[in-house]
């Protein structure tokens, strides 16, 4: 263990969201009209660059229920594996309308989430070890105690994936397919990625300690 | 790279806690991967008062039509620091909440409290240079929710912290100090320890109140600090 003297108080601690949650996080999605913007909606603007990917999917629990009171957030770096934030190094090359961040909610009818944005690039992490292009996930919901963390891959990164540090720390090695949006259609493979998150049960989620 | 503090995850409640029964099917059950920071972690979004409007942080007025809220008018406010006790301006606080009577303005809320035509229930606002927020607001009642038997949520506010990195995200609930319902509630009880969870009970406090017109609680949040040397970059097997 790293010694942690630097620490002089204790985080504050989680507690769950709640069924609530769209009051506070997403009142879009319940027709509430109280702020003028909604910081979340827009994770990249038309001038950022890059392949142009929706990435769906629902979120599933221990008894292969549908979660439809989820909130999900998004974090990710720009096509050429960029963050916007200072201390990514290359942070000034960073095309002004591209924010890296969004919010969505799991639709209360059909379960699903969207998020609509640019395939981020490779990333190289700051001792020049490669990351494959991944978003990174948070999901709170009513039941979730606290935040879960995890990353979204994509399936035709073969090569990247294979080298990536993250992905190659999960055992049993199976377990690294539930990281991976797929093709919504194997054949055309088209913008359109897929992935569900299982909270619980035989396909459950690989969720990360960050 | 300068790391954050590991996560103490027994200040934390566990992913699952049979008292609070939702949690029973939304629980994973495998151990999360623990990782070294890598950049995707310790960068974040970063918000700006752009982002915020004028009446965000002021839940009595930002949904108001045709007069005030009803309940009891109260000051909100603290300070955001880290754990090495450095203030984090900038960081965005969002807050929702029940109204006076107990009641969420939301589709899926169906207690028979009524609504209040004047009441949204939420907002916003950003920590200044010395990590201080503040919010006005109504004190939101008590409500029942379903459970293992008949609950009753205590009077809380649900509280949302950005602050400078994803991994320091962070979304908690505030109480109330003298509450009588906060030792009988499971969710308040999923965290392990009686003095963490003290951490969430905001204290009255009558220097910011002001005379005639509200009370005010004042509710401090601490985020993830990190070293102030910086460490060689790793991951860590979990
Ligand atoms: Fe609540």
């Amino acid at each position: 263990m790293m010694a942690q003297e630097d620490k002089i108080l204790q985080e504050t601690p989680s507690q769950t969201v709640g069924p609530y949650v769209h009051t506070g996080l997403a009142p879009w999605a319940i027709g509430l009209d109280v702020f003028k913007t909604d910081i979340g909606a827009e994770i990249v603007g038309p001038k950022s660059k890059g392949r142009r990917i929706t990435v769906s999917g629902r979120i599933i629990d221990g008894a292969d229920d549908l979660v439809r009171d989820a909130l999900i957030e998004v974090w990710q770096a720009n096509a050429n594996g960029i963050y916007r934030h200072v201390e990514d190094p290359k942070f000034g090359e960073l095309e002004k309308d591209f924010r890296g961040w969004g919010r969505a909610w799991t639709n209360f009818e059909t379960g699903k989430w969207s998020f609509q944005t640019v395939k981020p690039g490779p990333i190289k992490d700051r001792d020049g070890v490669m990351h494959a292009p991944h978003l990174n996930i948070w999901i709170v919901a009513r039941g979730i105690n606290i935040g879960l963390s995890t990353r979204i891959y994509f399936v035709d990164e073969t090569d990247a994936n294979a080298k990536d540090p993250v992905l190659n720390m999960i055992l049993p090695e199976q377990r690294r397919q539930t990281l991976l949006a797929k093709y919504r259609d194997e054949k055309l493979k088209t913008n359109d990625y897929v992935v569900d998150i299982a909270l619980q049960g035989d396909h459950e989620t690989v969720f990360l300690n960050t | 790279m300068r790391e954050y503090f590991a996560r103490d995850h027994a200040r934390h409640p566990p992913a699952l806690t049979q008292d609070y029964k939702s949690t029973v099917l939304r629980s994973p059950k495998h151990a999360p991967l623990t990782l070294g920071q890598t950049i995707s972690e310790i960068t974040g979004p970063h918000f700006g008062q752009g982002d915020i409007g004028e009446l965000d942080n002021d839940l009595i007025r930002n949904f108001a039509k045709d007069g005030d809220p009803i309940g009891e008018r109260i000051i909100l406010h603290g300070r955001v620091c880290d754990e090495g006790r450095r203030p984090v301006p900038d960081a965005l606080i969002e807050i929702w909440q029940a109204n006076a009577g107990g009641r969420y303005r939301h589709q899926n809320d169906g207690y028979l409290a009524p609504l209040d035509p004047n009441f949204g229930g939420c907002g916003r606002t950003m920590t200044d240079d010395a990590g201080y927020y503040r919010f006005q607001t109504i004190k939101p009642g008590a409500y029942p929710w379903p459970n293992w038997e008949p609950s009753w949520r205590p009077a809380h506010v649900h509280v949302s912290v950005f602050g400078h990195s994803f991994s320091q995200r962070l979304v908690t609930q505030l109480y109330f100090e003298g509450d009588p319902l906060i030792e009988r509630c499971p969710i308040a009880n999923s965290i392990p320890d009686l003095r963490t969870l003290q951490q969430l009970v905001a204290p009255l406090d009558m220097d910011t109140a002001q005379p005639s017109d509200c009370l005010a609680y004042r509710f401090d949040i601490v985020l993830r600090g990190r070293f102030s040397t910086p460490f060689e970059n790793r991951l860590e097997g979990s």
